[in-house]
């Protein structure tokens, strides 16, 4: 009988999980048909597969709540795949691992992973490999030739649906960075800051399936301003952006640091705003990589997973960011100069029109990839077009977006994980509801699927 | 004087001239002013003396010297000395050359024997060859699956084009007399092609091949700052990342000299089969 005990009831004893009926037994006797009985038994021998202590597992279901739980085991079928993560540091699959990333600060938790040893503790053999675009990294990665990458937190999203490639299920394993991302604009500008006048503008991001495209659209969309029609918006690599804007090409850029930070050093732009101003803690970049990898490689994935959380962990005290800085600098990484490094991670920069400022949560490392920033960012792709149609927001976020798996790791690692998001999403002052995701899109007098 | 010291002087005074604008150009501006909030100074980096634009001659010595002082060194898998990068940019010309090389001269001899063929082959040549190499890079991409192959790909199907142009030509024009020759000596096809046509032909198309290595050594740089794979396009790509003129612009001087020994090597290969008739 103990396996249609309900595993996913979080409280101890004896007890069903709606209260109604003495037993759990007793209670799925009552109501399902014979199918979904299997299917939940099913499940439950995952769980037990995943959490062999009764203790832990009650543990983990409070944490992330009992849907939660559900959907994302269901992701993970086949149940191979788990079993293998619930011996947590099970024998790896394979040592050498080849890892797509973009020079800039975003992807600091997987860069010094690796000269700070992180991927050397857990038993790995990391090439980290400087990719030149976006566009390379997609290809790349659904050509097999990475083995996992930093990612634009959309990408997975939309590589996942088949938006602007072929479709590959893939997966997210932590968020990279909060935060950290500006509107850098060329020196010509620093009289014209009110975005109401800035019809006829060129800029450039860096991917089209990114937060630093639907950021830049948000904010010229609440300034009245049609992002298809007012204005021009470019895709290009960061590293290119700052050649661009000196050389006039364009008018600024949202764009990852350093390279705003690089564009103030260089004296060819200001910071105009920094991201956080518009949704303190937005997520930026993503780590991930295709499901199929995560299903052949789980303890290698789970072994990667648990040296960038380390990472991040450590990235997020701020007392940190000096060493982290002087780690990721050299031509083999970032290949910048430390003081501009320095300014991005600590939050005490020079913002290009001769002021110090001080903004310590300037970026932010917060691994756990909490599904409402999924929807957020689908909600956003619907808006402008990207997706048409019906979008069952939830459910591609959580097949796509490991945020148990996330928890669970940094639990087992002594890292504290929230269990609610630590902010609210509230963008530019308007309040996100991840339950009500196509009111919100409705809800923008300025968007193309109108 | 003679016409070659002449030459050698006026070289020698177009190069100081460059230089000596350079260096006028150059001139380290003032950096912070007194007025200047020390701390703002020092987070835009002119508390120390800082050129914008292109670097001082002394700054290119000195990235010059960095580089060259270890060719070799291997600090991380995305920074390799200059020695490596170049080593793997003549490889994948190298392969990709040579897999064009295979392709052309054979079919190149085809055409050239063969009316119907050139007629039948023509238009697809005259279609495909005026095509920039590196718009085929995203269809390679997507098709190969591999960006070191795609890259070699793109210099495989730039270089094949002249040879295959060069070798049909070659081969077409030889002249009658030999053939009739070896037409009334009974030689066989295969004893003609090897034995008349292909010494004759050879001059032409190692021009060919001399045009194509030309060509490779212009497109490599472009492919590798696209793909990212390391190489000396790479090298480029990485340094302006850093936005680091002085090792740009030592990079664009290593392509040159490199680019020039190769058709040096090629030009010594054509005089060695040079025949008078």
């Amino acid at each position: 009988m103990s396996l249609f005990r309900n595993p996913f009831d979080s409280r101890p004893g004896w007890g069903c999980a709606c209260g109604r009926h003495a037993s759990t037994a007793e209670h799925e006797a009552g109501s399902p048909g014979a199918e979904e009985l299997s299917a939940r038994a099913l499940r439950a021998a995952a769980l037990r597969a995943l959490f062999p202590k009764d203790a832990e597992r009650r543990r983990f279901l409070r944490a992330v709540g009992r849907p939660t739980a559900m959907a994302a085991l269901a992701s993970l079928f086949p149940f191979g795949a788990l079993e293998a993560m619930a011996q947590d540091k099970g024998k790896i699959e394979r040592k050498d691992v080849k890892i797509g990333f973009i020079p800039i600060t975003c992807a600091t938790p997987l860069i010094m992973s690796s000269p700070l040893g992180f991927y050397e503790k857990q038993g790995l053999n990391v090439t980290l490999v400087k990719t030149a675009g976006w566009a390379l990294i997609r290809d790349k990665v659904m050509n097999k030739e990475y083995d996992a990458s930093h990612l634009l937190a959309p990408m997975p999203l939309a590589i996942s649906l088949g938006v602007g490639s072929g479709a590959l299920p893939m997966n997210v394993a932590t968020i990279q960075n909060s935060n950290g991302q500006a509107i850098t604009l060329a020196l010509k500008h620093k009289d014209n800051r009110d975005p109401k006048n800035w019809k006829g503008f060129k800029f450039a991001v860096p991917f089209e399936f990114s937060m630093h495209n639907f950021l830049l659209r948000y904010y010229l969309a609440e300034h009245g301003l049609d992002p298809d029609r007012d204005v021009q918006i470019r895709v290009v690599p960061p590293p290119e952006m700052v050649a661009n804007l000196r050389a006039g090409n364009i008018d600024g850029y949202l764009g990852p640091d350093p390279f705003n930070q690089r564009a103030v050093y260089d004296q060819v732009g200001f910071i105009h705003l920094l991201t956080r101003d518009l949704w303190d803690g937005h997520p930026c970049c993503s780590f991930g990589t295709r499901s199929d990898w995560v299903k052949e490689n789980p303890n290698t994935f789970a072994a990667l997973y648990r040296a960038v959380l380390n990472a991040a962990a450590m990235a997020a005290g701020p007392e940190n960011r000096t060493t982290i800085a002087e780690a990721i600098a050299p031509a083999n990484y970032l290949n910048q100069p430390v003081p501009v490094l320095e300014q991005v991670l600590t939050g005490r920069y020079a913002d290009g029109l001769g002021n110090v400022k001080n903004v310590p949560n300037r970026i932010e490392f917060d691994p756990v990839p909490w599904n409402s920033l999924g929807v957020w960012i689908l909600t956003q792709m619907k808006r402008w077009g990207y997706l048409k149609g019906d979008v069952r927001y939830k459910e591609i976020v959580q097949q796509v977006y490991l945020m148990t798996e996330a928890k669970r790791l940094m639990k087992a690692e002594g890292i504290m994980a929230p269990a609610e998001m630590p902010k609210k999403i509230v963008v530019m002052g308007k309040p996100f509801d991840a339950a009500r995701p196509e009111a919100y899109v409705e809800s923008f007098a300025i968007r193309k699927s109108a | 004087m003679s016409l070659a010291g002449k030459a050698a002087l006026v070289s020698a005074l177009l190069l100081a001239i460059c230089l000596g604008a350079w260096h006028v150009a150059t001139l380290p501006k003032a950096s912070a002013d007194a007025a200047m909030d020390p701390e703002y100074a020092r987070l835009m980096g002119l508390d120390k003396p800082k050129t914008d634009g292109l670097p001082t001659l002394a700054q290119l010595g000195a990235a010059s010297w960095k580089q060259l002082a270890h060719p070799f060194h291997d600090s991380g898998s995305n920074d390799k000395g200059i020695g490596i990068q170049l080593a793997y940019s003549l490889g994948r010309v190298t392969l990709g050359f040579a897999l064009a090389a295979l392709v052309a001269v054979p079919l190149g001899f085809v055409i050239g024997l063969s009316p119907l063929a050139h007629r039948a082959l023509n238009p697809f040549i005259q279609v495909l060859k005026p095509i920039s190499p590196l718009a085929w890079m995203p269809l390679a991409l997507y098709t190969i699956k591999d960006s070191a192959a795609s890259s070699i790909f793109v210099i495989f199907i730039c270089s094949v084009w002249p040879m295959l142009i060069n070798t049909s030509h070659g081969v077409a024009s030889v002249r009658r007399d030999w053939l009739n020759v070896a037409k009334t000596l009974e030689a066989g096809t295969v004893r003609t092609c090897l034995q008349v046509i292909l010494p004759a032909a050879t001059p032409v198309i190692l021009t060919g091949m001399r045009i194509s290595m030309g060509i490779a050594w212009l497109v490599i740089v472009a492919a590798e700052m696209l793909v990212g794979n390391l190489g000396i396009g790479y090298f480029v790509w990485n340094e302006w990342n850093n936005l680091s003129l002085s090792n740009v612009i030592f990079a664009i001087l290593v392509i040159g000299v490199v680019g020039m020994l190769l058709d040096l090597l090629f030009g010594a290969l054509q005089r060695a089969f040079a025949y008078v008739e």
